[in-house]
């Protein structure tokens, strides 16, 4: 078996969940310049709320279609997240608009905890399995072997991320995302309703987590009230890879981090004689950050970094 | 008929008082100046105006009924536009998107259209750019820009903010004869100015700020020759 080709496979796979993710921060961040921190926990609910419908609806005798209902959790994941996410921005982060940037971000690490906790209230403290519904399939490629949920995950992720592209660049609501991103006021001034078009972002951010939430918790067959923490942290580490605030820049920066992730935990034994395991591929994550942002403090794609106070 | 009145207008930021009990006039199709000197309460007057700032007291009659507190977005669709201090163009869109993103607020389309092109031929280096970032033309191009992305809104009352800040004599000149060009397409504007002599000889009337007060206030053509107005903002 190709080695490198499989680590390759596994870190594009892994990258396009992070990217996924990574969205949804930098989007958030491009025009409040607010870290989200309890993104990670809406990702955490697309999977818990997918595996409670799939729970509630497989082996009851209702005659469904592993498929089908693993599309319905899915399609219930995005729903509610999307309910979330508005929420969050309206309860949570709305009164602050006008208050100093560290009140928000304190705000929004409470959020997470609060979403954690409500969580591990509703689901408990054990991992929850993904239940084996869908037929797994392998192919051969180039001495490596893919599976048709890999393929499902890369296809629907690039599908995902083509259109919010489209929308955000040709679109009318996309237009007034940027205007609104780049001048809240001046957008105002053009007739936009900026409050609008934070929650349309939200929303549209935890659409896009919801998804992922899903796809991870397939993927590892697991899921539990913790697991949004380190996938955020992941995600938001990519979305500063790529340069926070940039779209395309969370979208490349979430494959790079799978793929360095991956590549890094197929090696890492090798390249340090035994001494450090594959365990250690979270480190590499974090070590390739800090590398990025010596050679270029805005990230890959990022434009320029504004000194605030 | 007023499309415009204020009476005792007060603008605040947090506890400073900005603009202390302005009562302001402007009628259907008129050509106004508010003019003095920097830090007088000119722009904060204007956002006001077009609901990017709370007045802290009085009242705004916008054609006939009160707008006090109704955010710009929605007095952009009654027709209420501001061209900003500085511009405000968005940078990072393209000219055209700034154009269209005028027109943000309009549902008629091929309206939309029209207008579009009359404005390119309006200003035809902007025709030129139309593919460009905005952030990259120069300043003059990028007053000509905010101008032409605040009238795809349809304006009935046009708000200018300093039009001619930073441009050079040629570029001044220009704006001005566009400014006229607007009023005569039966536009009513406000204009804000430094440049006091060129406001006064483009408009019918203007107002004297002072310290967030109106000190004086007459037709365009007696300022001119009033000698207090020619002593402090005409250089005479
Ligand atoms: N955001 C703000 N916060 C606090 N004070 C402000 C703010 N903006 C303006 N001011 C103050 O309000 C007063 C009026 O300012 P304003 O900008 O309206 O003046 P202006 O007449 O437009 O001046 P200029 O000709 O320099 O543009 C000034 O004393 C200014 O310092
Ligand atoms: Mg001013």
């Amino acid at each position: 078996m190709d080695i490198l080709t499989q680590q390759l496979i596994n870190g594009l796979v892994l990258g396009s969940i992070y990217a996924l993710v990574a969205l949804g921060y930098t989007m958030v961040y491009g025009i409040l310049e607010l870290i989200n921190f309890a993104h990670g926990e809406v990702t955490m609910f697309g999977a818990m709320i997918c595996l409670a419908v799939i729970g509630a609806l497989a082996g009851n005798g209702t005659g469904l279609d592993g498929g089908v209902i693993v599309l319905l959790g899915l399609l219930a994941a995005i729903a509610v997240c999307m309910v979330m996410g508005f929420l969050i921005e309206r309860i949570a982060y709305r009164p602050l608009r006008r208050a100093p940037r560290l009140a928000a971000l304190i705000t929004a690490i409470g959020v997470s905890i609060v979403l954690q906790n409500l969580a591990m209230l509703i689901w408990g403290k054990q991992y929850i399995t993904f239940p084996p519904l869908l037929p797994l399939v392998r192919y051969e490629l180039g001495g490596a072997v893919i599976t048709n949920l890999q393929i499902f995950i890369m296809v629907l992720s690039c599908l995902l991320m083509a259109g919010l592209l489209v929308l955000v660049k040709h679109t009318r609501l996309g237009r007034a995302m940027r205007a609104t991103a780049q001048a809240q006021d001046i957008a105002g001034l053009m007739g936009i309703n900026t409050h609008t078009i934070i929650s349309v972002t939200f929303v549209i951010g935890a659409a896009l987590a919801a998804v992922a939430g899903v796809m991870v918790s397939a993927y590892y067959g697991l899921a539990h009230y913790y697991m949004g923490f380190m996938l955020g942290l992941k995600a938001f580490t990519a979305a500063v890879l790529g340069g926070i605030g940039n779209i395309a820049g969370a979208m490349l920066g979430g494959l790079l981090l799978g793929v360095i992730e991956s590549l890094g935990a197929g090696y890492i034994g090798a390249l340090t004689g035994g001494f450090l395991g594959s365990h250690y591929q979270d480190v590499f994550a974090f070590f390739v950050l800090i590398l990025v942002l010596i050679a270029r403090p805005s990230g890959l794609l990022g434009e320029r970094v504004v000194e605030r106070a | 008929m007023n499309i415009l009145q204020t009476r005792g207008l007060e603008v605040a930021y947090g506890g400073i008082r900005a603009v202390k009990g302005v009562d302001l006039t402007v009628r259907r199709g008129e050509l106004v100046c508010l003019i003095g000197a920097n830090g007088a309460g000119k722009t904060t007057t204007l956002k006001s105006l077009c609901g990017m700032l709370a007045p802290s007291g009085g009242e705004i009659l916008y054609e006939g009924s009160p707008i006090t507190g109704i955010p710009s977005y929605e007095l952009v669709r009654r027709g209420i536009s501001l061209v900003p201090e500085g511009r405000g163009i968005f940078g990072r869109l393209t000219v055209e998107e700034n154009i269209k993103i005028g027109a943000y607020a309009r549902r008629d389309g091929a309206g939309v259209r029209a207008d579009q092109d009359r404005l390119y031929d309006l200003f035809p280096r902007l025709s030129e750019r139309r593919s460009q970032q905005a952030g990259t033309l120069s300043g003059g191009e990028q007053q000509m820009l905010a101008i032409a992305r605040a009238l795809m809104s349809r304006p009935r009352l046009l708000l200018l903010d300093e039009p001619s800040m930073g441009l050079a004599p040629m570029l001044v000149q220009k704006i001005f004869e566009i400014i006229r060009r607007i009023a005569e397409d039966g536009v009513t504007l406000l204009l804000v100015e430094q440049n006091a002599k060129l406001a006064l000889q483009a408009s019918h009337r203007g107002y004297v700020m002072e310290s967030g007060k109106i000190i004086l206030t007459d037709s365009a053509a007696a300022l001119l020759k009033d000698p207090k107005v020619q002593h402090a903002y005409l250089g005479g």
